[in-house]
């Protein structure tokens, strides 16, 4: 009698472990061979992985218990839904007239590529057609998906059916008019993936800008898991802008990798406005000497909404540098995790790295947690790292207020300041904008 | 005419007693310095009268253009016309002072008009750039973070600037004077006296009489012991700077005594 409740225990445990379970069977029936081998491949490593759980570091403070994986189906395509993408989000956020766009749904895409632009051999398509016409380059980063830090969730993205953006521009091509896709998903109930995935041969550069976003009134949960691979070769620059405007109901997870080359760069701007839980991890890798990567992320949460992320910073070479800014503010309920590392390979001398994270949290209810973490194996470098969590000072409140700032509008202007640093290493108003008019809405729907 | 009125002021901080029963009139257009030891309370009512939620009113009453004062929000009493310079202006990263004076100014015209647009930005400029040379301040001082990494001048005269954009009927400043070098005293009383001319009153609370060389009261109030214990003209001020306050101290105390 006294060991029954010990078994009870036990096995109540093993069917909370079992329940999160993806009912889902994906069937390989892409005509390319590249993508069927990719797909099948991701499947097998999908299935052989466990679901994580709390007892995994990263997942620690990010809990799947809550999600009913059961409930998420194959996008199905047969209904070949109709979809109108909302205007703004297809408007230039570059500032300039895009020179190439890419239009996404999970049913459908709409691409524009400048003749010019397309004539000096730069590729911008939907995967699916650049497994017709491109085979070679996307075979080229679909391994270097598959040889990169994968995880269960980056390789059920590779395992469903392929949807997404390839991006390559060709040695010494340089782009001027900045390029724009968009990924959006207009229903729920779905499993889904996206890839995007760039690369720039030597000498190239470009400016290319991302968003994933879906409607904020879909009741049906989603389940979205995405893969960035870019890679940036010999001197080549990339300034590259993601944002995620998923809504309230999408379970968003991500990983991205970027390798850069010798005396290559990124600069890498990352916002974070929707969903209701997000893991991500991106991956900086400084593979050749002198090349360098700028991080700039902010996320702005409110309501039940859990972001983390995830950065790492691979100093592999020396004399590379590497400068992260992440900032976040937090309303409501809304919970923000922030784990980032700098790892100095014992090769890396000289390397400079820098990684900041700076969270305002609004409400007493809400929680941010910032854990910065260095791993050097050298001597010889330069590395320092900050981490804040703070509130807002009421002297400040009652300073603007003695202005005549109504309380919410001195709220609004501080909390505008606090993302000031980042605004300032956005290059692009529309970026500015889209971020700026997202936070004012967030800050008067509370109001 | 816009008078501020205060009658038998008594505030509490954090459960304890520093004014005791305040009394005191400021009409536009007037100079009133209050003067006084530390620790009598002179703060205290400075940050009182804007409302401070650390100042506790427990008996008294303020009126300000026929309106209890006492009884609207801190922003109110700001777009009522009061306003008032700090002595520790904090700072606001990240935010212009531009940016923040346009949004102040916007904030005035919104309470007025809800269907204000805000003023338009080619007069903010211009409104900016006139109220900065009559302070003999930079252009590029404008594209500065609110009072971050200020040297103490520039704090009072970003204060001084602030006041001078906002227009205020009623000024009250907290020993603005402190931090000051002569030049910059110079300057920032130069920039009060204007503002006098347009009929501010200004109730100037300073430790010294120096400010008062440039900066000509009606009346000298003198505070001691959380109330004003002797008022007087320009003259006061200056037999305060020559004989220092024990000889009100010795006064005010003899008077409580034989009171």
């Amino acid at each position: 009698m006294i060991e029954n409740p010990v078994i009870v225990t036990k096995k109540h445990k093993e069917t909370k472990d079992s329940e999160p379970r993806l009912v889902i069977k994906p069937e390989f029936f892409d005509s390319d061979p590249v993508v069927r081998d990719y797909r099948m491949r991701s499947w097998d490593l999908f299935n052989s992985l466990p679901i994580p759980t709390d007892k995994d570091e990263d997942w620690r403070r990010t809990s799947l218990k809550e999600i009913k994986f059961d409930q998420f189906k194959l996008l199905d395509q047969i209904t070949k839904n109709q979809v109108r993408i909302p205007a703004q989000l297809s408007e230039p956020m570059a500032d300039q007239k895009h020179g190439g766009q890419v239009l996404l749904t999970p049913w459908e895409s709409t691409l524009h590529l400048d003749p010019e632009i397309e004539a000096s051999g730069v590729v911008f398509e939907d995967i699916k057609q650049a497994a017709r016409l491109h085979p070679q380059i996307l075979q080229v980063m679909l391994e270097k998906i598959l040889k990169s830090r994968t995880n269960k969730f980056s390789s059920l993205a590779g395992a469903l059916d392929i949807i997404g953006v390839l991006l390559y521009v060709p040695k010494n091509v340089q782009v001027k008019a900045p390029l724009q896709s968009v990924y959006w998903v207009p229903t729920g109930g779905y499993v889904h993936a996206l890839h995007v995935l760039v690369y720039l041969e030597e000498g190239a550069s470009v400016t290319y800008v991302h968003e994933s976003s879906s409607p904020t009134g879909v009741a049906e949960a989603s389940l979205h898991t995405g893969i960035m691979e870019l890679y940036v070769g010999e001197g080549a620059h990339l300034n590259f802008v993601e944002l995620q405007s998923w809504g309230k109901n999408v379970i968003n997870f991500m990983r991205e990798n970027v390798t850069i080359e010798k005396n290559g760069g990124i600069d890498w701007v990352f916002g974070a406005l929707g969903s209701k839980i997000t893991k991500n991890y991106s991956d900086l890798n400084l593979v050749g000497e002198g090349s360098t990567g700028k991080m700039s992320g902010f996320y702005f949460t409110d309501g039940q909404q859990h972001l983390d992320h995830d950065t790492q910073q691979n100093h592999l070479a020396p004399n590379t540098t590497s400068d992260l800014l992440f900032k976040g503010a937090l309303l409501e309920k809304s919970r923000s995790v922030w784990q980032g590392m700098i790892y100095v390979a014992p090769n890396a001398s000289k390397t400079d790295g820098y990684q900041s994270n700076r969270n305002l949290v609004l409400s007493k209810d809400a929680r941010a947690d910032s854990i910065p973490g260095l791993e050097i194996l050298t001597d010889d470098v330069k590395c320092s790292h900050g981490a804040t969590v703070g509130k807002i000072d009421q002297d400040q409140i009652f300073y603007l207020q003695s202005r005549g700032l109504q309380r919410e509008v001195a709220e609004s202007l501080i909390v505008e300041g606090f993302f000031d640093p980042i605004m300032q290493r956005i290059p692009f108003e529309g970026v500015k904008t889209r971020f700026q008019n997202a936070m004012k809405e967030k800050m008067e729907h509370i109001a | 005419m816009s008078e501020l009125s205060i009658k038998g002021l008594h505030v509490n901080v954090e459960q304890k007693e520093i004014l005791k029963g305040l009394t005191l009139s400021v009409a536009q257009g007037q100079v009133h310095a209050i003067m006084g030891p530390n620790g009598t309370g002179k703060s205290t009512l400075a940050y009182t009268l804007m409302g401070h939620p650390r100042y506790t009113v427990t008996e008294g009453e303020v009126t300000f253009k026929g309106r209890n004062l006492l009884d609207l929000s801190t922003d109110e009493r700001s777009r009522l016309g009061l306003f008032l310079a700090f002595q520790y202006p904090v700072s606001i990263p990240g935010v212009t002072v531009a940016n923040f004076l346009r949004t102040a100014v916007n904030a005035r015209r919104k309470a007025q008009n809800p269907g204000d647009r805000g003023i338009p930005i080619p007069e903010f400029r211009k409104l900016l750039r006139e109220k900065m040379d009559m302070l003999k301040m930079d252009s590029a001082f404008a594209g500065r973070y609110l009072n971050e990494g200020f040297s103490g001048g520039e704090k009072k005269r970003a204060e001084v600037l602030q006041m001078a954009i906002l227009q205020p009927e009623i000024a009250i400043l907290d020993e603005t004077d402190s931090g000051l070098d002569i030049d910059a005293l110079r300057i920032v009383s130069e920039g009060v006296n204007l503002l006098r001319e347009q009929n501010v009153g200004v109730l100037l609370i300073t430790h010294y009489q120096r400010m008062l060389n440039y900066i000509k009261p009606d009346v000298v109030h003198v505070m001691m012991g959380g109330t004003i214990v002797e008022s007087g003209g320009a003259d006061l001020a200056l037999h305060l700077e020559e004989h220092g306050y024990d000889w009100i101290r010795e006064k005010y105390e003899n008077g409580i005594i034989s009171g």
